[in-house]
């Protein structure tokens, strides 16, 4: 106690307690304590910088000089950070594509780290001004990319876009992508702010062997649907099953529905938060199909409290046939899905023969996206490097290693295919142009995520909104969130 | 030597109150202030926007039902978990009959196993707690469902944590489950220091368990009960039904917002949604609900101190 060692050190205290008038009193003490601790605190304002202080950072790395083999003028001797989302991908390809880096700039260091944890890792360097030069923003843990872009915080990618591809000079680099990922990198207007490496199939995923055993085909209008799940019903088979707790895997196949049915146009519509956009005829009609299998008892019992890993679990042992998942699923449940499984996509059912767009109207889009921040100290560095990854040679060692598709069209030449994979392969042949790709669920996560996902399609596939109510309480979150002026709106341009 | 007295005070004190200054003042300082700005978390830029996150935060459905839930578990959890951790300690240490040549006051027969086994949740983390727990309540292949299918009733697969009207009680359930052990040892080691004469004289009285119970060992453990009332209540608005509610709910904090509590809604606000400012704001408000129980705690629960 201070007030003791305070009457000890007085020579003038008494015994009985007392102590002399020019000592520090107990009271003192306590009063003087607590006035420091409020004189410290706003001090300590001009000592620490806040923690969304920082400056400039430093000066950036100097061009080097432009040859044809560095179209993009990375300075050889410069440093190169890259930081990776080590999820279902590994972090092996990237490994690969760096040592591809080095040998190209051998007096360049490469500073590579793979992480879970993208958000707490980099969320304070970018608000301090140092972020890497290269990022796969992914996972759970993902940035979200609407406020980066909004508060300038990433490089355009048009130069590396319009840069010769590393394969062919004659061709640029934007010229070998695959449809759709240009367009998904853009948020309003021309620059590119994001190169979505990995390329995704979604669909209805099924076995084809479960399927030729109840001696049927993939149905394409909804009265097949409901025949073949009827059948599957009387071996014991439900027909659908999801990720019950996670209910926005249904608009994996729901949404390309959408698209078949009423066009392209009602999802544009959803897309761009239009008013009445879900009042579409188009869309009432894929929700009352949806809701009939649950009404018939198609989907498998149970399933709203079944997360992603446990509804594939139960698909893969043969408790459901259909699951809406997208190419992932033959990476994620290697370990269940049974050697003679005969993994299989289809794009959606549709109605019936009136719909807008042809049967094999698939969504397909990036995964995986890869940013280079506004403020890197090396960003051409960042963007050669994904320049390398883009190559035919990595993109194949990518799909060989990793079992999915990458942004560059093409490379599945000469590697062997899983089912699954070739089965995406043919799924994207036979659709054509007729590939959609919906954009809710990178524009707003919330909305698509947590309200129209597990309050609307939740609801209503656990049986306890009808359609109706489903469709008007995700109008109104629509309506919601574009009226919110704390999230930034986009349009399909 | 009055000066080095001055010296000597303000060595001992520096430290300590720069320290809690710093991580502990400073940061709430800072929150407060960022709730009055449009910060994103995302960038380094932000202006004040005044009131607005708060008046959003009024409006906003969400919040409301966030706090709802939180309110539940800072009441009911206390409630349930101490009462049952009470109970149990009371059998381990006090509740057993007489055996033929042991002490008088004793507890049930393998108490000290049983001490054992209640505290084995509190060696788990609360991650796997939850993960475990998520795997029981699978209604497919779960061990509930199963056990329910197993004595015969099929027709009962409820879908827990898939069921709005039961998630909720799920989680609570997990959280009582995990935390019970940890107040069933910190009110043994209460118990055992009341002295046994007290018990004996009691006994000679003819006094029942309850009575015992009543008379005797709560009024004696008194403070104990109360700052567990107040540990538990922080645990039941903190960290601990975060991570339940996060790893085991549906979405998480479903199904639509049924078990969705103001921790959760702080880091979907922060880290999903990239409103770092709203997120603080309602940061604000969990910090003065988390001061308005634990005042209300130690209003309600002040009584004289027993000397013993």
């Amino acid at each position: 106690m201070g007030s003791t060692s305070a009457e000890h050190s007085s020579p003038k205290s008494g015994t009985d307690g007392q102590i002399a008038p020019s000592g520090v009193g107990r009271r003192d003490l306590i009063k003087r304590s607590a006035a420091l601790g409020l004189v410290s605190v706003p001090a300590m304002g001009f000592l620490s910088s806040c923690a969304s202080g920082g400056g400039d950072g430093e000066e950036k790395a100097k061009a080097g000089k432009k040859t044809d083999k560095n179209p993009l003028a990375v300075n050889e001797t410069a440093q190169m950070e890259f930081v990776l989302f080590d999820g279902g991908f590994g972090k092996e390809y990237a490994e690969d594509a760096v040592k591809v880096y080095e040998k190209a700039f051998p007096k360049a260091k490469v500073k590579f780290s793979a992480t879970q944890k993208i958000q707490s890792t980099l969320q304070p360097r970018f608000n301090g001004g140092t972020p890497p030069d290269l990022i796969d923003n992914s996972g759970a843990e993902q940035m979200d990319m609407g406020v980066l872009v909004g508060k300038n915080q990433l490089a355009d990618l048009t130069p590396l876009l319009d840069a010769p591809s590393y394969d062919d000079p004659s061709k640029k680099v934007r010229d070998t992508l695959r449809p759709g990922i240009v367009e998904m990198g853009q948020f309003d207007g021309e620059p590119v702010w994001i190169m979505y490496y990995a390329y995704t199939v979604y669909g209805v995923w099924y076995s084809q062997k479960a399927l030729d055993r109840l001696d049927e085909k993939y149905p394409e209008t909804w009265d097949e649907m409901l025949a073949v799940c009827a059948k599957a019903k009387k071996k014991g088979m439900a027909g659908w099953t999801y990720a019950g707790k996670y209910p926005y895997y249904i608009p994996f196949s729901l949404y390309p529905m959408i698209g078949k049915v009423g066009g392209r146009e009602v999802l544009d519509a959803i897309d761009n938060l239009e008013p009445n956009a879900w009042k579409h005829p188009a869309v009432k009609a894929c929700f009352e199909a949806y809701y009939e299998l649950q009404q018939k008892g198609y989907v498998l019992k149970g399933t709203p409290g079944l997360d992603h890993i446990q509804s594939q679990t139960a698909w893969a042992k043969g408790e459901a046939l259909f699951i809406p998942n997208g190419s992932w699923v033959e990476n994620e449940s290697a370990n269940v899905i049974p050697k003679d499984f005969d993994l299989a996509v289809s794009a959606p059912t549709g109605i019936d023969s009136s719909d807008k767009m042809p049967f094999g109207t698939i969504w397909a889009s990036g995964g995986e996206p890869f940013i280079v921040p506004a403020k890197a100290k090396n960003g051409t560095g960042g963007m050669e490097q994904l320049r390398i990854m883009l190559s035919e040679a990595s993109s194949k060692n990518f799909t060989a290693k990793v079992k999915s598709l990458t942004a560059f069209n093409g490379g599945t030449d000469g590697i062997s295919l899983t089912p699954g994979l070739k089965s995406g392969v043919a799924a994207l042949e036979k659709a054509g142009d007729n590939v959609v790709n919906p954009r809710l669920q990178d524009w707003y996560v919330k909305l698509q995520k947590e309200q129209i996902g597990v309050s609307g399609l939740g609801e209503m596939m656990a049986g306890r909104a009808t359609p109706a109510e489903a469709i008007k309480k995700i109008q109104g979150y629509a309506d919601a969130a574009a009226k919110d002026d704390s999230i930034k709106h986009y349009k399909h341009q | 030597m009055q000066h080095g007295k001055y010296r000597f005070i303000v060595g001992f004190l520096a430290l300590p109150l720069g320290l809690y200054a710093l991580f502990v003042i400073w940061p709430f300082i800072q929150s407060i202030y960022y709730s009055f700005t449009d910060w994103t978390g995302l960038s380094p830029e932000f202006k004040t926007v005044g009131f607005d996150n708060y008046t959003k935060m009024f409006h906003d459905d969400v919040f409301w039902k966030s706090l709802q839930h939180s309110l539940l578990f800072a009441v009911l959890l206390p409630v349930v978990t101490i009462s049952l951790a009470l109970f149990l300690s009371f059998m381990i240490n006090v509740g057993g009959r007489r055996r033929r040549g042991g002490p008088a006051i004793t507890g049930v027969r393998g108490s000290s196993f049983y001490k054992i086994v209640y505290f084995f949740p509190q060696v788990l983390s609360i991650a796997i707690v939850a993960l475990l727990f998520a795997f029981a309540y699978n209604p497919d292949s779960g061990a509930i469902n199963s056990v329910l299918r197993g004595v015969g009733l099929d027709s009962l697969q409820p879908l827990w944590l898939g069921d709005p009207n039961l998630a909720l009680w799920c989680v609570m359930a997990v959280l009582v489950w995990s935390t019970v052990g940890f107040f069933v040892v910190l009110f043994s080691a209460g118990m055992a220091s009341i002295p046994a004469d007290l018990y004996e004289a009691a006994l000679l009285d003819g006094a029942g368990r309850a009575s015992t119970f009543f008379k005797i060992t709560l009024p004696l453990l008194w403070d104990t009960v109360q700052s567990g009332w107040v540990y538990m209540g922080i645990l039941a608005l903190g960290a601990e039904s975060f991570a339940v509610v996060q790893i085991m709910t549906t979405g998480p904090g479903g199904p639509d917002y049924s078990t969705t509590v103001l921790v959760l809604y702080v880091y979907q606000k922060a880290f999903r949604d990239g409103q770092a400012a709203y997120a603080t704001t309602i940061g604000v408000a969990l910090l003065v609900v988390t001061l308005l129980f634990a005042a209300v705690v130690m209003r309600l629960g002040r009584r004289e101190r027993l000397e013993f």
